[in-house]
């Protein structure tokens, strides 16, 4: 016979706390040994505050769109179910975009996990490693003749979102209620960071395959095909301005030859 | 980077982004930062920048507030790790971290819980430390918990259980005055008592923060250690009382939500520092 664990060790604690129908754990009491009760509630009320704390800073958009009720019920529920997986909160609420896309009462609102992927991203490009961008002046040096066979690496801040809703729109009416309202059509949006804060930017029809070829490692000239591929009417020097204007270019890691050559 | 090599017994402040600016213009009278070592483990940005200028300027202590010491499991690998690699590049003047659990099978649960103090608990909470510091290969300073409830199966004092850690470690200790002004309100025990009790030749650092006024279920006080208000005047008293024991320390003050404008903290800590010259006086008188 395996005698059954104390009740206070780790394991009921913590479902204890995450759950507050299941009982007080017995062996926890008040200084004058009484049973603890409501004591033991700081506890619960402490792992709950702080983590739908990390979640209304972490998914502004979402918090204001669903509003504090809706999102705290939602943030409750979801960190019962998903408690952060690692002691940097930075992290926490990689889940919560398929939480949401799979929330029955968001079913009229089925983009609520696209604009939680759209926070993510843009608190990932945040802490992203610093990036090393080709000075202006190695670009503006590059003969024209020689910018088709140019590779170019991407700073590791750069995110790209697909979506088959307005999510960038959507998001920026959240937290900017003068902002147009957003129109039903998908979008792709581009996440940049030139210094320390992300922006977000709408890419267009072909910029998104432009950018894939980029990252592969592929020829200026080839990203240009590959955008065209899908639009034929690409514009590969509005993204390469865009590219160009946010510091997103650095020398390309997987060039066989150098990555500029300005002879 | 150079770090420094010791925390100066002046007044400190727990560092927030919203106070750079003003820090690095007028920071008179904090001499020194503490930064949770969780908030700078991103892999660049913002944080990081602001954490390579501030180190240039001024000493840094890096408190730990996820590591798990009293975790029934093992330290997470991952998580060691990455406090050795902030540890290598900033080469902070102290680090610290705290005598608690908050990961139990992969979940972390974003808070400070509580240990019972038994010679089981003991022996892991010991073996943790050793694995730390010999990760790190510098010593630590555990931080005494705020408590709200005890447990049943413990077996000696909270300062007998941190003395005996000490003891068994090398670790040095983290004194947080507020904290001990929360657990013995809440559990009814003594707290210049706890204070004459504590292993005081091993403390390397104080802390100070504001707690918020509950009751339990019997209308009994409960002081919540929320760190979200200045610094209650019973808690300066108790601070009066380990400083004529210590002597001067470096002493931090930590306020940790609703942050308050800079010139409010940094009134906080000239009280810090007022402390400070008082109890030089009256060891000197």
């Amino acid at each position: 016979m395996i005698a059954p664990a104390p009740p206070t060790d780790q394991a009921h604690l913590r479902a204890a706390i995450l759950d507050p129908a299941q009982p007080v754990p017995q062996g926890l009491q008040d200084g004058a040994g009484r049973p603890a009760g409501r004591r033991f509630s700081v506890y619960r009320n402490n792992v709950a505050v702080s983590l739908t704390e990390a979640l209304i800073d972490g998914f502004p958009a979402c918090y204001r769109l669903l509003g504090d009720e809706t999102f705290r019920g939602m943030a409750g529920a979801y960190l019962r179910v998903h408690p952060p997986a690692s002691p940097l909160m930075m992290h926490f609420g990689q889940a919560l975009p398929a939480f949401l896309d799979a929330a029955p009462q968001l079913a009229r609102m089925r983009w609520m996990g696209d604009l939680a992927r759209l926070e993510l991203a843009l608190r990932s490009a945040y802490h992203a490693a610093d990036g090393a961008p080709l000075p202006h002046a190695t670009l503006a040096a590059i003969p024209p003749e020689a910018l088709p066979d140019q590779r170019f690496g991407l700073v590791p801040a750069l995110r790209v979102l697909r979506s088959d809703w307005p999510v960038l729109s959507i998001h920026v009416k959240a937290l900017d209620p003068t902002a147009p309202t957003a129109q039903p059509g998908a979008e792709d949006v581009l996440i940049t960071r030139t210094d320390y804060d992300p922006q977000a930017h709408l890419l267009a029809p072909g910029d998104v395959a432009f950018l894939a070829a980029l990252r592969a490692g592929d020829t200026l000239a080839t990203a240009i095909a590959a955008g065209a591929a899908v639009n034929t009417d690409h514009d590969p020097a509005a993204i390469l301005t865009l590219l160009m204007q946010t510091a997103s270019l650095t020398a390309s890691l997987t060039a066989a030859e150098p990555a500029v050559q300005t002879n | 980077m150079p770090g420094s090599p010791t925390l100066p017994a002046g007044p400190g402040v727990g560092y927030k982004p919203q106070h750079y600016n003003a820090i690095l213009t007028d920071p008179a009278p904090v001499t020194w930062l503490e930064i949770h070592a969780e908030n700078y483990m991103g892999d660049g940005g913002r944080p990081l920048a602001q954490l390579r200028h501030l180190a240039e300027r001024f000493p840094i202590s890096v408190h730990g507030v996820g590591l798990s010491i009293g975790g029934e499991g093992r330290l997470d690998p991952d998580h060691l790790a990455r406090l050795k690699h902030l540890c290598d590049w900033l080469q902070p003047a102290s680090f610290s971290e705290h005598l608690a659990w908050s990961t139990h099978d992969g979940a972390f649960l974003n808070d400070l819980l509580p240990l019972p103090y038994t010679a089981a608990t003991l022996t892991r909470v010991a073996d943790h430390i050793d694995e730390l510091q010999e990760a790190l290969g510098r010593r630590m300073l555990l931080e005494n918990p705020s408590s709200y409830l005890a447990f049943a199966e413990s077996e000696m004092s909270e300062t007998d259980f941190l003395r005996a850690v000490a003891d068994r470690t090398g670790c040095g200790l983290l004194l947080d005055v507020n904290n001990v002004f929360v657990s013995a309100t809440n559990l009814g025990l003594d707290a210049r008592a706890y204070v004459a009790d504590f292993p005081i030749e091993k403390v390397g650092e104080l802390h100070l923060g504001g707690h918020d006024e509950d009751h339990d279920d019997h209308g009994a006080p409960l002081l919540i250690d929320s760190h979200g208000r200045a610094v209650a005047d019973p808690v300066w008293a108790l601070l009066d009382v380990v400083l004529d024991r210590l002597g001067p320390a470096p002493l931090l003050i930590e306020w940790d939500t609703d942050v308050p404008d800079w010139p409010v903290l940094a009134a906080e800590a000239a009280r810090g520092q007022a402390a400070l010259t008082r109890a030089g006086e009256r060891a000197a008188a």
